[in-house]
């Protein structure tokens, strides 16, 4: 019998995932996945990955009890896994160093990625930077206005911002842009995908990078509980911070699995961004997964205040784990989001990311309906610096 | 003997390579399509393609991408196309091909596609995001339907790939010429031609090759034809005819036409 984490087996997560990608990337594509296979089984690679993820990026970071929150929710004690206080701000770093490295190694010198809300744009710069590699960057146009502080960022690290003109000029539009480029130009560059979402190799290896989180937190949790928490709830868009936190917990029966998809404003409208709430199974860049689209296939633009959550597919390693009802798919509006963003800001004085106030504020509901002694670990996920200007302009307040 | 087969054969016969013209299916707007099809038959191509449009065409360059979009924008859809394409193979010997990404034939379920697409009286298939590894249930509901499954080749394929696709396709095989996307380009690079060559031993005895991306002229067509391929396939240079020349359908069709001409011409073998 086949436990859930030794999947994918042959690139697939039961149906999902898969390597749905143009003739020119095969061959590209068996390389990444061979070498990444060897570093994995290299103490050297490791080894050296470990001392950045500690000496560089700040890991592991804590796990910290929530006591005013909890207090306030009078239910299951919440615990908040820090990402936010890794290096750049949030989880991203883990993947970007460890797939940085592997670019290094496999002699590649230019490194492309694409980014939304701009964090894992800033990652792969933060991560590029150190090991002496060009970075170039694509992000839509309509990103690249409402995250500028982000764009700047990303220059001052030596980065290249390409604008995406095409399509929604959004997430989805920098993905299909980056694919173009490393069609392309695949002999002399890595593609460094920010989430686990893609054709197989990248779902597993973004995990595999991404685990960190729930490794560490299982020990933690352990150290100040003396036993596996009874849920853990992470915020899913393309869903690497969510598989991170799951996946050392996936055969733990015991433990509930949360993914928190952004409702936008509210499913009914259309306006949202819940892939495996209301979307369907299809295949979009490269993978079989829950994909939002209309009746003929073609792919829909979305909605969250959240641009990090703003994407139409879902890791296929998500669509599993819903199929399996191993983990339960829930969302977040806009409002929640922004209302969870306000109260732990009060509470406990830390300034959370649009995308992981969305598991914030579905936790905060959990709490209630469960008891004392029970607990809740929520991954938060990234800062909220950046999100600063958008929750002025939604409290609609001058700054 | 499928008609995509039975027409590579024919041109064989009389020395001649095939042109296989794209346009995008709805570009600029559904109606349009019957009379540009009948423009590029006229002019001479052999086996028209039309793309069913998708809005993440990750394959293609600038120009097919805005084509896309304005096929969609006007309201094309899969159905739409497998329509209008039945009234164009009513009219024309011409074989029909369809160019689409695989959410669109997933979506609609594979047996239904297929079994739409036999209705419909289409010829074959390409789906540039579907490589042989994930095609098997593809592959079987196309031939059950008598469609042939053109898959494609690149730069990066080895030899060991090559022969796996040679063995799933039918009709001709899609030789990718260079790295990258769908696209005019000033020239046909040297590697082009070592790539026909270092591939055609493998190709020629089971189906024919046919070199599409970048080729936009006629000494295009000509030089990959003097490589030894059977055919070439066309798709921005057309596309960038309808788009200049959207708002006057009369000189677009004789443009279209005329390009045509001149690329076919090209494709007949010098001694012949």
């Amino acid at each position: 019998m086949k436990k859930l984490t030794d999947y994918p087996i042959k690139g697939k997560f039961g149906k999902y995932g898969g390597t749905y990608v143009p003739e020119t990337l095969m061959a590209a594509i068996s390389e990444l996945e061979k070498a990444y296979l060897q570093a994995k089984r290299d103490t050297t690679f490791r080894k050296e990955l470990q001392r950045y993820l500690s000496d560089y990026a700040g890991r592991p970071t804590p796990l910290y009890y929530a006591a005013n929150l909890t207090r306030k929710m009078g239910g299951a004690k919440i615990y908040l896994k820090r990402e936010d206080l890794a290096h750049g701000g949030a989880h991203k770093i883990n993947n970007t160093l460890g797939q940085a490295l592997l670019a290094k190694r496999m002699g590649k010198k230019r490194v492309i990625a694409e980014t939304g809300a701009g964090q894992h744009g800033v990652a792969t710069a933060i991560a590029c930077a150190t090991l002496g590699l060009k970075a170039e960057v694509y992000m839509g146009e309509e990103d690249m206005k409402r995250q500028r502080l982000n764009v700047f960022r990303m220059k001052l690290l030596d980065a290249e911002v390409h604008p995406v003109k095409s399509g929604s000029k959004t997430l989805k539009d920098s993905i299909n842009e980056a694919l173009r480029d490393w069609v392309t130009n695949i002999e002399t560059t890595y593609y460094l995908i920010g989430s686990v979402v893609g054709p197989h190799p990248y779902p597993m290896m973004v995990r595999d990078f991404q685990s960190v989180i729930g490794k560490e937190l299982k020990k933690q949790i352990m150290h100040k509980e003396e036993r596996l928490p009874d849920a853990l709830v992470a915020c899913v868009g393309g869903g690497s911070n969510a598989i991170g936190t799951f996946y050392p917990f996936e055969d733990y029966a015991t433990v509930k699995l949360y993914g928190v998809e952004a409702a936008g404003e509210g499913i009914a409208t259309g306006k949202h961004a819940a892939s495996l709430g209301a979307g369907a199974e299809g295949v979009f860049h490269g993978m079989l997964t829950y994909v939002l689209q209309d009746n003929d296939g073609q792919i829909q633009n979305t909605h969250s205040l959240s641009a990090g959550l703003d994407y139409p597919g879902v890791g296929p390693e998500h669509s599993f784990l819903k199929a399996f009802r191993r983990a339960e798919y829930v969302s977040a509006t806009d409002k929640e989001a922004a209302d969870a963003f306000l109260t732990l800001s009060k509470e406990e004085g830390i300034l959370p990311a649009l995308e992981s106030a969305h598991a914030l504020a579905y936790a905060m509901k959990l709490a209630t309906q469960m008891r004392k002694d029970e607990t809740i670990v929520v991954t938060l996920s990234g800062r909220g610096d950046k999100d600063v200007e958008t929750i002025a302009e939604y409290l609609k307040v001058k700054i | 003997m499928t008609r995509i087969t039975e027409t590579f054969q024919k041109l064989k016969t009389h020395r001649e390579a095939a042109l296989i013209g794209y346009v995008t299916a709805g570009d600029p707007e559904p109606q349009s399509t019957p009379k540009i099809a009948e423009a590029l038959i006229e002019g001479g191509v052999d086996i028209l393609e039309l793309g069913l449009p998708f809005s993440d065409p990750i394959a293609d360059g600038p120009t097919i991408q805005a084509a896309s979009g304005r096929a969609l924008d006007a309201g094309t859809t899969p159905r739409k196309v497998l329509e209008t394409s039945r009234k164009i193979r009513q009219a024309h010997d011409t074989p029909l091909v369809i160019m689409t990404y695989y959410n669109p034939v997933f979506r609609m379920g594979l047996n239904r596609f297929f079994r739409l697409a036999k209705e419909c009286l289409i010829d074959g298939i390409i789906v540039p995001d579907l490589p042989v590894e994930e095609g098997g249930d593809y592959t079987q509901a196309a031939s059950a339907s008598g469609i042939d499954t053109i898959f494609l080749a690149a730069p990066s394929t080895s030899t060991q790939r090559l022969r796996k696709i040679v063995k799933c396709s039918s009709g001709f095989l899609y030789l990718v010429s260079h790295f990258g996307v769908t696209g005019a380009k000033a020239q046909v690079e040297q590697s082009t031609i070592q790539l026909i060559k270092k591939v055609l031993p493998h190709t020629r005895a089971h189906v024919p090759l046919a070199v599409g991306f970048g080729v936009s002229k006629p000494e295009h067509a000509r030089c990959i034809i003097e490589a030894g391929a059977d055919g070439v396939i066309v798709g921005s240079t057309f596309v960038n005819i309808i788009a200049k020349n959207r708002n006057n359908m009369n000189k677009m069709l004789e443009e279209l036409s005329e390009t045509a001409h001149k690329i076919k011409t090209a494709t007949l073998r010098a001694d012949s």
